[in-house]
């Protein structure tokens, strides 16, 4: 079975490129050089330098000694939290940016959601001095306001969307947008395994470091060769797919994908798109879709913004047809539950995002020499609102 | 159904018009559930020689604010495309012009793309617009298609479309070709600059097989009389919708505006 993209750019039926007339030519010439230029040796080395010296990769696969005691199987946590900005977000950043120079690009637009892709792109803009615009929701502007002083600070401009639904799903609308009226200066770093073909492979590629690293420290730092199984949270999917990346053809190693239930999946107010959606057209991409029977993309909800997205990566939705790939999902309260739990365990704050594939972990089917990794995409200092506020909750009963 | 295949309203305008061709894009379902064949009618009897009528999507990114509020506004009225269907029972015979959909592709993909071109050759729907099908998934599933049931194709081209790409979509197009005049979306009011004038000039010294109708941009009678000098054409969109928006009396606003753009008609 292959689980990557073909010629065509779509993973079996999902994928692809379905866009306006305007953006056939920036995709189109993303299409013909992605793969040439990402694997020349000269952008390689610069990649690997600015991971390394700049982002500070390796990350730790670091053994989360108490949590593993209390659920019963050896838990290894892929810690992206420690990344450069505090994400995973940033190993895309920084290779889409050097891509858009060799593109020869002056302009960045991205779309963000809990602001931490805002944030990378922000960066790495910062440090390649090139001008960026970021597309935010209104509403994520304010339920991750840290982000956007941090964008600021670092130059960018924070565009507030107030179209739709005003969230991640209306950003990345708006910054299609801008691409559209700004075709030849400007480059768009999406910055989730989502969008038009090249989009979900290239960020793959770029995001498989995660996984890359998972293979080589499990067997040298602990007596296992090969993890059981790896876990990490979906919205559309970017810290996932590099986690699972290069164990997809390893079928041994069990790949789950955590989605965001929100209030339940049948409460009418979920993310769960693997769970809920329907094959569908978002973005530029087929993919399962939240919609209705007419074909309107439905409001998702969660209260994590980086999650609360209707579609997902076109490569997940092939992962979950074929079976390679698991998806469960867990629930708003599950969520903040598990992250007040991994602090107290291990002195942790994870993101919400996160929190959803901690939340999963007591579900998890796994014996005692049976490896579990995983992917810590990002710290929590961004959501300690919505934390701050679940803890008062829980003190007044 | 398949009469449609014969003669087509699309094909026969272009062979007759004598000057440049009217045309205009209303969204379906604005600005009341119910007005999308009174504007329609509002806009023949005003003169408009075709009609593109948009079917509402819930993110159409390729659009302005004033087609994103239309298409909202249609969507909280209850448009669907099975309403839209209904609606069009009554488009034949009281509208005579050619009317083409225009949309995403995402709720045709829903409502099944054949099921969908048997509605509109049922209805009387002379082509379609799809600005976000591929080319290739056109070739290869829904070119045939659309002939069964006699619907013209129409292609977008834009000033960054290459020679060699103008030429496969031209050979492909069996309505028109709609010239994007400006690296815009939807609703931007810009002067025919230089830059556009030589877009024109390169898109005419083509000669392409297919009827050039140019779109984006035009606003008023000089935009559309600079941007159509080269070409068979022009199409406006939100400058009508923006009318609509604030109109009490539909049938004479619509006249008006039509009148402010070509006063012959």
């Amino acid at each position: 079975m292959n689980y990557n993209v073909d010629t065509r750019g779509f993973f079996g039926s999902f994928g692809g490129a379905y866009i306006p007339e305007m953006l056939v030519p920036n995709i189109a010439e993303l299409q013909a050089c992605y793969r040439e230029v990402i694997e020349e040796a000269a952008f390689q080395s610069e990649f690997q330098q600015l991971l390394r010296d700049y982002v500070g990769r390796p990350t730790p696969l670091y053994p989360a000694r108490r949590l593993s005691e209390k659920l019963g199987y050896p838990l290894f946590l892929k810690r992206e939290d420690l990344n450069h900005t505090g994400a995973h977000k940033i190993n895309n950043a920084v290779g889409q940016i050097l891509l858009a120079q060799r593109l020869g690009k002056r302009r960045i637009i991205a779309e963000t959601g809990a602001g931490q892709h805002g944030v990378a792109t922000a960066t790495v803009c910062a440090l390649m001095g090139i001008e960026c615009v970021v597309y935010m929701g209104e509403i994520d502007m304010h339920r991750q306001a840290p982000n956007v002083q941090r964008m600021q600070m670092l130059g960018a401009t924070v565009r507030a969307v107030t179209s739709g639904s005003r969230v991640l799903k209306d950003a990345a609308n708006e910054a299609m947008r801008d691409w559209i009226a700004n075709p030849e200066d400007t480059h768009y770093i999406i910055g989730s395994a989502v969008g038009p073909h090249p989009y979900p492979d290239m960020v793959m590629r770029f995001q498989s470091v995660i996984s890359e690293e998972i293979r080589w420290q499990l067997p040298a730092q602990t007596p296992y060769t090969l993890p059981h199984s790896i876990i990490a949270c979906v919205g559309g999917g970017s810290n996932a797919i590099g986690a699972f990346a290069r164990f997809l053809d390893t079928p041994e190693v069990a790949l789950i994908g955590v989605e965001a239930a929100g209030k339940g999946l049948d409460s009418g107010e979920t993310a769960a798109t693997i769970a809920r959606g329907r094959e569908g057209v978002l973005h530029g991409s087929r993919t399962l879709v939240m919609q209705t029977s007419d074909g309107q993309i439905t409001e998702a909800h969660s209260i994590s913004a980086g999650l609360d997205y209707p579609g997902v990566g076109p490569q997940h939705a092939h992962l979950a047809r074929t079976g390679r790939a698991r998806y469960v999902s867990a629930t708003d309260e599950q969520a903040l539950a598990a992250a007040h739990e991994l602090a107290r365990l291990e002195g942790i704050i994870p993101a919400l995002e996160t929190a959803h594939a901690l939340a999963y972990l007591a579900q998890h089917d796994a014996g005692p020499d049976e490896p579990v990794v995983l992917c810590l995409s990002g710290r929590g200092d961004k959501d300690m609102a919505a934390y701050s506020e679940h803890h008062r909750k829980e003190m007044s009963f | 159904m398949r009469s449609n295949a014969l003669c087509n309203r699309i094909g026969d305008l272009f062979e007759k018009a004598e000057g440049k061709v009217l045309s205009m894009f209303t969204t379906a379902g604005y600005p009341q559930l119910d007005d999308t064949l009174r504007v329609c009618k509002a806009l023949q009897d005003a003169g408009v020689e075709m009609i593109e009528l948009g079917f509402p999507f819930s993110d159409p990114l390729a659009d302005g604010p004033t087609i994103q509020r239309s298409n909202e506004r249609a969507l909280q009225n209850g448009m669907s495309l099975s309403v839209l269907f209904e609606q069009l029972q009554g488009l034949r015979p009281a509208i005579r012009v050619p009317v083409l959909l225009m949309g995403y592709l995402n709720p045709v993909l829903q409502y099944g793309p054949e099921r969908f071109c048997a509605s509109c050759a049922e209805v009387g729907i002379d082509g379609l617009i799809l600005p976000d099908l591929p080319i290739d998934e056109y070739c290869e599933r829904y070119q045939s298609m659309f002939a069964d049931y006699g619907l013209r194709s129409v292609f977008l081209i834009t000033p960054q479309t290459p020679p060699e790409r103008i030429r496969r979509l031209d050979g492909l197009a069996t309505g028109f070709l709609y010239v994007v005049s400006v690296a815009s979306v939807t609703g931007s009011k810009l002067a025919v600059d230089d830059s556009r004038k030589q877009y024109f000039q390169r898109i005419h010294e083509m000669k392409l097989s297919s009827p050039t109708m140019v779109g984006f941009g035009i606003h008023d009678r000089l935009s559309f009389e600079d941007s159509t000098a080269l070409l068979r054409g022009g199409i406006l969109g939100s400058a009508l919708l923006q009318a609509l928006e604030k109109s009490n009396d539909i049938e004479s606003d619509v006249r008006a505006f039509v009148h402010a753009i070509r006063s012959d008609s």
